[in-house]
């Protein structure tokens, strides 16, 4: 055996270069000195934690970002784990305020009531346009009614050049490719919303009725809306659904809303919600929608994805109390939604929408 | 005696029989490259031209049939297979690496290294955070793995052999190495779910879910390291009377070591990259969180993966700080590897190959 | 061995012995420990999904007709994965050990070992990005010249099948199948090679009188293991592949394709609550019943088989 310096010379190595890798506490962006502007409204300090939808995540990136410069001692997390997880941990308390796809289900209501002992806040703060993607070759610009667009999903319009697509767009020269229709392969709110919207618009040619899980055999199923957004892109005669700001340079199809057809923009999307009503008998702080899918005004695009977030009224601890409400004012204030629509690509809640919310939010206190 | 003489016996030919001329594979192998090469360029797809190229070179083993026979035909098709089997393999994983290596290095610089995800929205920001996080994790299913892992090895080695226990230790530690890493992940889960609660979500939970996986590689690597010294030192090591644990300890690892520590390196490799488990049980973050025991952990590959699943918009620098962690854990491995053989160059008591 | 008949020859056993002993045997039974906790929490967490009435999960069904479509593709996928993977793994093994230059062979060694680490989402985004496009004209030619054969029915348009996902998998279980292969290729005793070739064996009849029978039992090792990973490789089969609820298909090229265990585990985790939780981690103990089962009886053909076999 051979007596080799190196012998202890690498362990040695090794050993230093693990203290000199943790003795750099802290990442270069992140120092936890609260100086810095301390002028300015009451600061609020403490730890939110934050989970559930998944869609609000690039979202809620934007939110942390600006709320925790301001106030500095302040850290937001939030846990992707999906809206159901989110609900099931605000419930369960493990959650100050949770991200949902959908509004709390009346039997969910009453447990996260038990658990709040008081009311629930419940506001919209993240609404995204979903597209309809295509992918045709020599097809650019795509008109559909909900009828066509039902057929396609369900799978009894097999072609592109299907009558039933010709006479919505009687100008374009379709091909005869067979028409792949892509959908979420995981459970998702953006499915949910999408067969929502189908299932009330379709005239019977969706017969899926809406839900999480796609219920239709047949079709392609993808991972995610990047899973959506690549296989639409990777083959001919393709089509799919997913968040407009995720669509790239694939055509996003134009849908029949009253007599005329609407393209699906930011704008187009956050006039929906003006348009729907709310769910009746809940609490005034309860702003749950159901999204008026039927409108016939054609400036508004109805398929979108409206997601929650969602708090106690009442907390034991007034700080948290007034983490929170800070937390909700800012991101349902007009700040808040123009951060998010520049780096989420959703649509701004409108006027109207951002003082009904404010008001909500206004009522958390301290028990 | 005149006449053999005068024609000179080929004393090769005598012994081996006839022999392709030394230049004939190359040869062949060359045309193939041309031909293949030659037919892409003439507008014959990439893959039309593979198959081309590859069955000219299968004219090797039937030209050695029509002159060598069939023996050597058939050890000339094995080496054809052989050859090509590792050029099929080679070209996704060159593709692969590629892809990694030239998306990753774009993004590569000090501060994607130095900064975390914290308060960073669109371009910029880094992977501190994450690169913590799979160092602390990694090392800690290390930790944990490396001991048992080598323990069980010198007890089915040195001490059980072919008793019950070993056999059964070594059967299940077979089994083990088919867990697939989703039920690491899921049993980590249950695991501290009983303990802490439902939606928990752990550093120290990776580490469990990454020694699951782990530690059956350890074993089955160290085991036959160890079965691989001689018995004759042990022997002379007992003759000497030194105790068993010290003939261990003394003689018998530091003969396997080299081998140890490239079964060790593997084993890391192979976990360090698991996203399944980690993203189940140890979540993700944008902060830095040094401590195992409390709250979320991003971890590399997570990371990557949820840089990609919401990437935000616009979706191009999530997505390029998603290549560029794959690239550091690339990295990470191409470091544990140098290290791995340079202790087994320096320490080897003595190598073979 | 006993203290208290002690004779001349045999040492005496010290406190270091006693301790070391303990120890080593400790880590051997730690490990049983674990198995058994591995095999003990996912039945504890299971059962309620199993037992789950159809309206109480997300999937609306019992917990059995629920669960044989994924157990079905999670078989299909990681058999022709397993197929395609042993083959190639043994040959690149053998290539890097033994025909390549010695000094080349270390280099693409190297390269090999750096692909274990490579995140599945690399692969999936691999496969989705650049191998599933370009298998679809390879699909349609399948389909137009073999559809007699039921694997190769109506093709898919994007690419995105259970085949394109054997192959991803079989390029993930490729990089640790051949680094172990390699190793114990390494390792046959240098005398026995060359004992083969003195009697005039040509190299591929050396190999196989010499290294396989050598080989054999890490060969079946490595191909454990890959199939290990195979049977639970999540992320990328998640990516990759395109799924269709219960769907059982003979299909290898089409676009409704059944789901694997894994995959499905990923896909619905994040949205599941309650019993659907349950419900995953019951698939995820079918799953490791399943490695369990075909690991038994990969060790039970090895070890008749090398009774037989004069090399072990």
């Amino acid at each position: 055996m051979n007596r080799n310096p190196l012998r202890y010379a690498a362990p040695t190595a090794a050993a230093l270069v693990l203290a000199l890798s943790l003795s750099a506490c802290g990442a270069s962006n992140e120092s936890d000195s609260s100086d810095g502007a301390s002028t300015g409204a009451a600061k609020v300090t403490g730890t939110l934690n934050a989970g559930g939808s998944t869609a609000q995540q690039a979202a809620v990136a934007a939110w942390t970002k600006a709320f925790q410069t301001t106030n500095s001692g302040v850290t937001v997390n939030y846990d992707p784990v999906g809206s159901g997880g989110g609900r099931e941990q605000f419930i369960a308390g493990g959650l100050q305020v949770a991200g949902s796809d959908a509004a709390l289900t009346d039997d969910e209501l009453a447990k996260a009531k038990t658990k709040c002992k008081s009311d629930v806040v419940e506001v919209p703060t993240y609404v995204s346009p979903i597209a309809v993607i295509f992918n045709v070759k020599g097809v650019d610009k795509l008109n559909l009614s909900p009828k066509t667009l039902g057929g396609i999903f369900q799978g009894t319009i097999t072609t592109w050049n299907d009558a039933a697509i010709k006479a919505d767009n009687p100008d374009a020269t379709l091909p005869a490719t067979k028409i792949t229709a892509v959908h979420r392969s995981d459970d998702s709110g953006t499915t949910q919303n999408f067969t929502d919207y189908l299932d009330q618009t379709s005239e019977g040619a969706w017969t899926g009725k809406a839900v999480q899980t796609w219920p239709v055999k047949g079709g392609e199923g993808a991972e995610g809306t990047s899973g959506v957004v690549a296989a639409v892109k990777g083959g001919d005669g393709t089509i799919g659904y997913a968040d407009e700001s995720q669509a790239g340079d694939l055509g996003k199809a134009s849908i029949k809303v009253g007599s005329d057809f609407t393209a699906p923009t930011a704008a187009a999307a956050s006039k929906v919600l003006d348009a729907s009503e709310q769910v009746s008998g809940r609490a005034a702080t309860d702003i749950a929608i159901t999204v008026n899918r039927k409108v016939t005004d054609s400036a508004v695009y109805p398929i979108v994805l409206v997601s929650y977030q969602i708090a106690c009224q009442k907390y034991d601890d007034k700080a948290q109390a007034a983490l929170v409400k800070a937390w909700l004012t800012y991101v349902t204030s007009a700040d808040g939604q123009q951060v998010a629509a520049s780096s989420a690509g959703s649509a701004p809640l409108s006027s109207a929408f951002v003082t009904k919310a404010q008001t909500a939010v206004a009522t958390i206190a301290g028990a | 005696m005149t006449t053999t003489l005068s024609r000179p016996v080929d004393v090769f030919d005598e012994l081996r029989g006839a022999q392709l001329p030394s230049w004939g594979p190359r040869a062949v192998f060359g045309l193939a490259v041309v031909v293949g090469v030659g037919t892409y360029f003439l507008g014959l797809g990439v893959f039309r031209s593979v198959v081309l190229a590859w069955f000219i070179c299968l004219s090797v083993p039937l030209w050695s049939l029509a002159i060598e026979g069939k023996r050597k035909a058939t050890d000339r098709l094995v080496t054809t297979l052989v050859t090509s089997a590792f050029g099929l393999a080679l070209l996704p994983l060159i593709s692969i690496l590629w892809i990694v290596i030239s998306k990753g290095s774009k993004v590569l610089s000090t501060e994607f290294f130095t900064y975390s995800m914290r308060n960073v929205v669109g371009p910029g920001g880094g992977i501190y955070h994450a690169l913590i996080g799979t160092l602390l994790i990694t090392g800690a299913a290390s930790v944990m793995s490396i001991p048992i892992g080598l323990f069980t090895s010198i007890y089915l080695v040195e001490y059980g052999q072919q008793n019950r226990l070993a056999r059964w230790i070594r059967f299940l530690v077979d089994v083990m190495t088919g867990i697939p890493s989703i039920v690491a992940g899921l049993f980590a889960y249950a695991l501290f779910a009983l303990i802490f609660g439902d939606g928990i979500r752990l550093g120290i939970g990776g580490s469990v879910a990454l020694s699951v996986l782990m530690i059956p590689v350890v074993v089955r690597s160290c085991e036959e390291m160890l079965k691989l010294v001689p018995n004759e030192l042990r022997e002379a090591s007992y003759a000497l009377g030194v105790p068993k644990w010290r003939t261990v300890a003394k003689v018998v690892l530091p003969t396997a070591l080299a081998g140890i520590v490239t079964g060790i390196t593997l084993a890391i490799a192979r976990v360090i990259g698991e996203t399944a488990p980690l993203l189940i049980i140890a979540g993700t973050t944008d902060s830095v969180n040094m401590d195992l025991f409390k709250d979320r952990m991003a971890t590399l590959p997570v990371f990557a993966y949820s840089s990609i699943s919401s990437p935000g918009f616009p979706p191009g620098p999530s997505i390029d700080r998603a290549w560029g962690a794959a690239l550091v854990l690339l990295i990470i491995v191409m470091l544990l590897n140098l290290i791995a053989r340079l202790v087994s160059y320096f320490f080897s008591p003595k190598g073979e190959r | 061995m006993s203290t208290t008949q002690a004779t001349r020859k045999a040492p005496p056993v010290r406190p270091g012995d006693r301790v070391f002993a303990g120890l080593s045997t400790g880590a051997g039974i730690l490990i049983l420990v674990i198995l058994a906790g591995v095999g003990i929490f996912l039945t504890a967490k299971g059962i309620p999904g199993i037992l789950a009435k159809p309206d109480e999960v997300k999937s609306g069904q019992h917990f059995l007709p629920w669960v044989w479509p994924l157990v079905y593709g999670t078989l299909i996928a990681a058999t022709i994965a397993l197929l395609i993977a042993v083959p190639v793994a043994i040959g690149v093994a053998l290539f890097i050990s033994h025909y390549a230059p010695r000094r080349l062979g270390q280099i693409f060694g190297y390269l090999i070992d750096l692909l274990a680490a490579v995140p599945s989402v690399v692969y999936g985004l691999w496969g989705i990005q650049f191998l599933a496009p370009h298998m679809v004209p390879f699909y349609a030619w399948l389909n137009k010249h073999l559809s007699f054969i039921p694997f190769f029915g109506e093709p898919s348009a994007t690419g995105r099948t259970i085949l394109t996902a054997c192959i991803v998998l079989a390029v993930m279980i490729l990089p640790i199948m051949t680094a172990i292969c390699r190793e114990i290729f390494l390792q046959t005793p240098r005398l026995h090679e060359e004992a083969a070739l003195a009697l005039g064996a040509t190299k591929w009849e050396m190999a196989r009188l010499a290294i396989f029978p050598y080989a054999r039992s890490g060969i079946v090792s490595a191909a454990m293991l890959g199939l290990g990973r195979a049977l639970g490789e999540t992320l990328a089969v998640a990516m990759v592949l395109s799924v269709t609820a219960g769907e059982v298909t003979a299909n290898l090229i089409g676009s409704s394709n059944p789901s694997t265990i894994a995959a499905n585990i990923a896909l619905n985790f994040k949205e599941s609550t309650g019993l659907s939780v349950n419900a995953l981690i019951a698939s995820g103990l079918v799953l490791f019943i399943i490695t369990f089962l075909v690991n038994f009886a990969a060790r039970a053909l090895v070890e008749r088989r090398s009774e037989f076999s004069g090399a072990n």
